[in-house]
């Protein structure tokens, strides 16, 4: 291994750090001015053309408040937790590919920091990491609200975590590779969204409930938590919580991209087309980029539009709906590429259609059980 | 209630917002550029008015401060000569104090005063980093005069202005 490896390894690590850092800043002037668009204001216009700059003058703000720890909180895990919850939300993304390789200097890069041939199984790892940030965060703050925003916190990422799996696995599945490059490579003829919209449709569910985003937002319920885990935190240390959040939000959207939208690759139907990533390179983040403005409009959207879901109700949505609709729509997919691959290949059209039927199931499951709690019958 | 009421609710909702995101929002007005226009009987900070003649429509009675129910208004009054004439009749204000901290723009000086001196104007944009600057004199308090010889106080022919009170034409009004 020569030296000029390493310097391409440390230009991308820097390469993609910075991304999500500028991607975090941004994203927060993003969220409020699209939240502000929705609610019919403004949102923050002043700091710069069309306030642009809000983010910088935000970091400046946060960087010079005072940070305050409370005299009884255990001061190692209050110190440690942000930094916990911040390192996975970076590190995360070092398996996503971000565009195909191209040449330069003779050298081929690659446009990602490491390929895992696991590279699935990392993802699903390292975001259940973040959880003990949020937990150790409550924990250590020796705050009741703050206790229990963190407790919430674990149990719903826990509970979400088996569905998540699972609708890794039916990319996985559809992808015959846990490697993320594998993956979008395979959605050259097809994305998987269409071929199993049910399964991305969970995955954009339960992705909300991973990175605490309304309307699973229960860990920081203003109204009942004041803030939850990170209540007693201020300045950069309330700042890097932030971050994770945002970046996290960031770094979820690429996953759902990679996995069910392509990735980096161009709309399926444009495959063999000018404006194909086999042609240009470059065009590959650009496509990413897009996919994930776009997935982030939808959590910023969803959060304008509906409210927070009572916290036993999420707990029941995850294990009595979720869970059980994930199991039987990675079943039905592992049937359906079977078939496929034994009897006809036309037969992969019937896993959306049957999946679409599981879901219709489902909604009348929920349904009828609604319709019996507001009866009040048993 | 039908089985996909749920999700049809849910998708209206989003539809609803959608729709406010594309439409321009227009609620919002850009202070300090663009001001919002006020009601004609908006009660902002108070304005001490002039006759045409440039004289003060203040006699310096101190109705205005006995109608005050935050006792913000502080009056001093003194006596006019013909040599020396601020206001029309005896007296007039030589102190004229208004404490904005305590004011609570209610309006009843306005009511009370029998020469409509004391008005409420438009002016809202009352800030100042000390408390001693929220005491506003008279000074602050009167208006411009219309031109520079009609500044008081200035010498007037003798008797003249005798009555304090203007006649009004019609006095049930």
């Amino acid at each position: 291994m020569d030296w000029t490896t390493w310097v391409e390894w440390i230009v991308k690590g820097f390469a993609l750090c910075l991304i999500l850092l500028t991607g975090f800043a941004y994203l927060t002037w993003y969220e409020r001015r699209a939240l502000a668009r929705i609610q019919v204001r403004v949102g923050p216009n002043r700091a710069g053309p069309q306030g642009l700059l809000q983010p910088i003058a935000d970091a400046v703000k946060l960087i010079f408040k005072e940070e305050l720890t409370p005299a009884k909180v255990y001061k190692a895990v209050f110190f440690i937790a942000p930094i916990l919850t911040v390192v996975p939300s970076l590190v995360i993304a070092a398996v996503i590919p971000l565009g195909e390789k191209f040449n330069l200097f003779g050298r081929e890069i690659t446009l990602y920091v490491a390929d895992i041939n696991v590279g699935a199984l990392y993802l699903t790892s390292i975001a259940s990491i973040a959880v003990y940030g949020i937990v150790l965060a409550g924990w250590s703050s020796n705050n009741k609200y703050a206790m229990m925003g963190g407790i919430r916190s674990s149990a719903q990422m826990i509970s979400y975590e088996l569905s998540l799996g699972l609708s890794f696995v039916i990319a996985i599945l559809l992808g015959n590779s846990m490697n993320l490059i594998d993956i979008v490579n395979a959605q050259r003829d097809m994305w998987f969204a269409v071929i199993q919209p049910v399964g991305a449709l969970i995955f954009l569910i339960v992705v909300l409930a991973e990175v605490n985003r309304a309307p699973f937002d229960m860990p920081e319920a203003e109204q009942e938590l004041t803030a939850g885990y990170h209540s007693e935190y201020s300045g950069m240390k309330f700042a890097l919580f932030f971050m994770a959040e945002y970046q996290k939000m960031i770094v979820v959207s690429m996953i759902a991209a990679t996995l069910f939208f392509g990735g980096y690759r161009e709309f399926w139907f444009l495959k063999d087309t000018f404006f194909s990533v086999d042609r240009f390179w470059w065009l590959g983040p650009i496509y990413l980029m897009l996919k994930v403005v776009v997935l982030l409009f939808f959590m910023i959207w969803i959060r304008a539009t509906w409210p927070r879901i009572r916290y036993d109700r999420l707990m029941a949505f995850g294990w009595k709906v979720l869970l059980p609709l994930t199991l039987a729509v990675a079943f039905i997919t592992a049937a359906g590429i079977l078939l496929a691959q034994e009897v006809n290949p036309l037969l992969i059209w019937g896993v959306p259609l049957v999946s679409i039927f599981a879901f219709l199931f489902t909604v009348i499951f929920i349904y009828r059980d609604l319709r019996r709690k507001s009866h009040g019958r048993i | 209630m039908g089985v996909f009421d749920p999700i049809i609710e849910l998708s209206k909702g989003l539809g609803e917002t959608l729709r406010s995101f594309l439409r321009e929002p227009t609620v919002t007005v850009q202070y300090p550029e663009q001001k919002r226009e006020l009601r004609p009987r908006y009660r902002g900070r108070h304005v001490l008015k002039r006759y045409d003649n440039g004289l003060e429509k203040c006699i310096g009675c101190s109705l205005c401060a006995a109608a005050c129910p935050a006792d913000a208004i502080f009056v001093e009054a003194s006596e006019n000569t013909d040599e020396k004439r601020f206001s029309p009749g005896e007296r007039y204000a030589s102190t004229y104090e208004i404490n904005m901290l305590r004011c609570i723009y209610c309006g009843f000086c306005e009511d009370a005063c029998p020469t409509e001196a004391i008005v409420l104007g438009d002016n809202y944009e009352l800030s100042f980093t000390d408390r001693h600057d929220a005491i506003y004199t008279k000074d602050k308090l009167l208006e411009a005069v219309p031109a520079a010889e009609m500044l008081t106080p200035r010498k007037v022919e003798p008797g003249v202005f005798k009555r304090s009170v203007p006649e009004m034409k019609d006095p049930t009004d």
